[in-house]
């Protein structure tokens, strides 16, 4: 038993210190992308001397003073600026190492040109302003998403080759299609043709004020966004796992169970889901990690105020800080996610044994 | 050959419709493409959609496509252009050695509705002052303007947009007061029209005129926001689209199929790397690091193209192919070709991919689609090719110019119904080839 606890323990530890690197990876790319590879710098440093010349040319108490004193205060002024920023430092290795470090800790920092609704020019007062409105979304969709198609697929692999199976998995190749495509599509006939729903942003303006206008006004807005991401997603996953609940139920031991008389719903859940847990729980962790990227258009269509029309704000400016926060959250949820999935396999499958077949 | 025909079960065809469904759409697609190619050359498609000064002049501003027109019972109002030259000019020598020359350009007006702008654009030697008037069906005339002072070369005259000419109509915008029915302001009066040009000229000094009537409907695409006609993207969006999805798909999963049959079998460090390769891929945000590569560095298509089969080579599908391999590996037959004698690279590329390619092909057709949305998706974020005409790039413009509020539907529909044909084209094939490659998928 302590053996096994010894062993997990170290694999535990081992998939971490792993999935660090992956993340340290990541953002080092990030950092130099978002940098240009230093490229940023000379345009802080520019401004930087711009700055600098307009307040020592334009102070009334240098008036007066010779043109050579007055260079030697820029030039003074600057280099202190450039220490502060520590722009003094190449850029390869010391300060895109610097800059990474910084994300890694999650000390964001300002942004450069953008700020929250409340005010703050604090990145991390910016996220957290947007984190909200993306996971309610998001949560939403990915959880109708995940149950209706697990219970429709179960119920078409019991009714295989029937009319409304056939129908199904004709409409599959539907979810070639991302579903900002289809958000245009019901923007195009509830908002535009029929207008009965809003066009897009997450409540009407103003804000209602009482708690329960704002519940409504807020569900109001998320419908045609939830559609979208549903029906972008909706036939191929039926397709997908009713193809998959189909396989396992041809199974030896389901005939077995079957010929044992046991009724269909306990042969459903004793003998088919409970084999099939592990990949189902693995299929609706990659969407939610999926989701954590996948659905920046979405958000820029529905005039979404999440994270991902935050991002896509941020490149649109440059707002390198911005840029690299977001990445950084992606890249920790995204680490997250896979660490947690490591272990639920092991909890759901008897079969795979943690840190066994993980080397 | 019959030996391909024999591997892809061509016989099987007839016993799934949906995959001759598909093969028809994406010939149609290729068709379509190769039009395109054909009919308007890389450069013309880059010289028109970029557009400028003189290259759209006469095509009317967010008109319909004409087979709008099939829908309504008026007819609707189509672009008429009277050319230069195509003028009546008739000269008439004056006393002090000047002549008065007039041209009269007249068309026929035969819709049930107005256009939706009026411009006339003359050509002179010389400075001259002209009197323009319009000639009714009906016989009234209408002095536009008196004695206006016209510049030497090129001068247009956007009667549209005239607010005295307005006021002089009632209040009608020029472009219906001027056809307006006198016994029903609300329709226009057809018949023969002719707007007359007066200028006292020179002896050797030449005036000539133009006048494009701009109808509300035009070309099969419709045209844009800029004048531009919606065909030209939407011909050139297919052969785009189907680049990018088939390079993309050739680039990512074929390299992914073979560097996991490399790595499985040679084992050792090298599968470690690209394992290890693959499980920091997997943490990377594909799209995110796209749009920050198009705001900051480059939003070429084909840097666009290498980013995409860069980030996808070791991707999510490699662990799945892996373990494919790793089964496979272990099969009498490997080691039948071990014991010949038979190199590595003999067996990698004769023995254990083609033994698992046809699992391959339905991947590589289902993932076809999801790289043409993902050249759609950079589009509508505004990071699509910078000279290409493409679907996502009209549904980004139809987009920012607010085409669902001002009901244009046609600029936003028409790009999408073509890229979700695309789309589902290859999934149909994707499908179907995975249950005819998948028998198990069938059996049961």
């Amino acid at each position: 038993m302590g053996k096994t606890f010894a062993r997990l323990g170290r694999y535990a530890l081992f998939r971490a210190a792993f999935l660090l690197l992956a993340v340290v990876v990541a953002l080092y790319l990030t950092v130099i992308i978002a940098n240009m590879g230093g490229e940023m710098d000379r345009v802080r440093k520019a401004e930087i001397r711009f700055a600098v010349g307009q307040m020592v040319y334009q102070d009334p108490a240098n008036r007066g003073l010779p043109a050579s004193e007055l260079e030697r205060q820029v030039e003074e002024l600057m280099q202190f600026e450039y220490r502060r920023l520590g722009l003094d430092k190449p850029f390869f290795p010391d300060r895109s190492l610097r800059y990474l470090w910084q994300a890694l800790s999650l000390r964001f920092g300002r942004a450069e040109f953008m700020n929250s609704d409340a005010g703050s020019k604090q990145v991390r007062s910016i996220l957290l302003e947007r984190l909200p409105s993306t996971l309610v979304l998001f949560a939403t969709a990915e959880l109708i998403l995940f149950l209706l198609a697990l219970f429709v697929a179960l119920f078409l692999s019991r009714r295989y080759g029937s009319v409304l199976d056939r129908a199904i998995v004709a409409l599959a190749p539907s979810s070639a299609a991302p579903g900002w495509f289809y958000g245009i599509f019901l923007i195009l006939i509830f908002a535009a043709a029929l207008r009965v729903l809003p066009w897009g942003g997450m409540v009407s303006l103003p804000p209602p004020k009482e708690p329960l206008d704002y519940a409504l006004s807020l569900m109001r807005h998320m419908i045609l966004p939830v559609s979208a991401i549903v029906i972008g997603a909706i036939f191929a996953s039926i397709y997908s796992w009713r193809t998959f609940f189909l396989i396992y139920s041809s199974e030896d031991y389901v005939e077995l169970a079957k010929a044992k008389g046991l009724s269909s719903q306990a042969v459903e859940r004793r003998y088919i889901l409970r084999p099939t847990l592990p990949p189902i729980i693995t299929t609706f962790l990659l969407t939610v990690i999926t989701m954590w990227m996948g659905q920046i258009v979405l958000e820029y269509v529905f005039k979404w105020p999440g994270i991902g029309q935050l991002y896509f704000q941020a490149t649109s400016v440059g707002d390198t800080p911005v840029i690299v926060g977001v990445i950084v959250l992606y890249g920790y949820l995204l680490a997250a996610s896979v660490y947690v999935l490591d272990f639920v396999y092991a909890i759901v499958d008897p079969r795979v044994r943690v840190g066994v077949g993980g080397r | 050959m019959g030996k391909l025909w024999a591997w892809l079960k061509i016989k099987e065809l007839r016993r799934y419709p949906s995959l001759a469904a598909g093969v028809i759409l994406v010939f149609l697609f290729v068709v379509l493409s190769l039009y395109a190619v054909v009919s308007i050359p890389y450069s013309e498609a880059v010289r028109l959609w970029r557009g400028g000064p003189g290259v759209w002049d006469d095509y009317p501003r967010n008109a319909e496509p004409v087979w709008f027109d099939l829908f309504t019972r008026d007819q609707l109002s189509r672009t008429i252009v009277v050319p230069f030259g195509a003028g009546l000019k008739t000269e008439e020598p004056l006393a002090n050695g000047m002549k008065r020359v007039e041209t009269l350009l007249p068309f026929s007006f035969e819709y049930d509705t107005f256009p939706v702008e009026l411009s006339m654009f003359t050509l002179t030697t010389e400075v001259t002052n002209a009197t323009v008037s319009w000639h009714t069906p009906d016989g009234r005339i209408i002095t536009l303007i008196e004695g206006r002072r016209l510049n030497r070369g090129r001068t247009t005259y956007y009667i549209s947009q005239d607010e005295l000419l307005k006021n002089q109509l009632e209040g009608m915008a020029p472009h219906r007061g001027l056809f307006a029915d006198p016994e029903d302001r609300g329709k226009p009066l057809r018949g023969e029209y002719q707007l007359v040009v007066e200028a006292e000229l020179g002896d050797a000094d030449e005036l000539d005129a133009k006048l494009v009537v701009y109808g509300q409907i035009h070309g099969l695409g419709g045209t844009d926001h800029n004048k531009r006609d919606l065909m030209v993207a939407l011909l050139w969006g297919a052969p785009v689209g189907l680049m990018f999805g088939i390079l993309a798909a050739i680039g990512a999963q074929v390299s992914t199929f073979v560097l996991a049959g490399v790595g499985t079998w040679l084992g050792g460090k090298i599968d470690r790397v690209f394992q290890w390769v693959t499980q920091v891929n997997l943490i990377l945000p594909v799209l995110p690091i796209l749009i920050m590569i198009g705001h900051f560095y480059s939003r070429s298509i084909w840097t666009m193209l290498g980013l995409v089969i860069a980030l996808n080579v070791f991707s999510a599908a490699m662990l799945t192919y892996r373990s494919m391999f790793l089964q496979l590996k272990e099969s009498a037959y490997i080691e039948a070709a071990q014991a010949y004698g038979a190199g590595d690279a003999r067996i990698i590329f004769r023995y254990l991919l083609p033994k698992l390619a046809p699992t391959l092909l339905p991947q590589f057709v289902l993932v076809v689609p999801s790289f043409v949305f993902l050249e759609a998706t950079l589009s509508v974020l505004g990071l699509g090719d910078p000279i290409l005409p493409t679907w996502g790039k009209i549904i980004n413009d139809a987009y920012t110019q607010g085409a669902l509020y001002k009901g244009l539907y046609y600029w936003i529909v028409q790009p999408a119904a073509l890229l979700m044909l695309m789309g589902v084209g290859f999934a149909l094939i994707g499908f179907s080839l995975d249950r005819i490659f998948n028998p198990r998928l069938r059996t049961v």
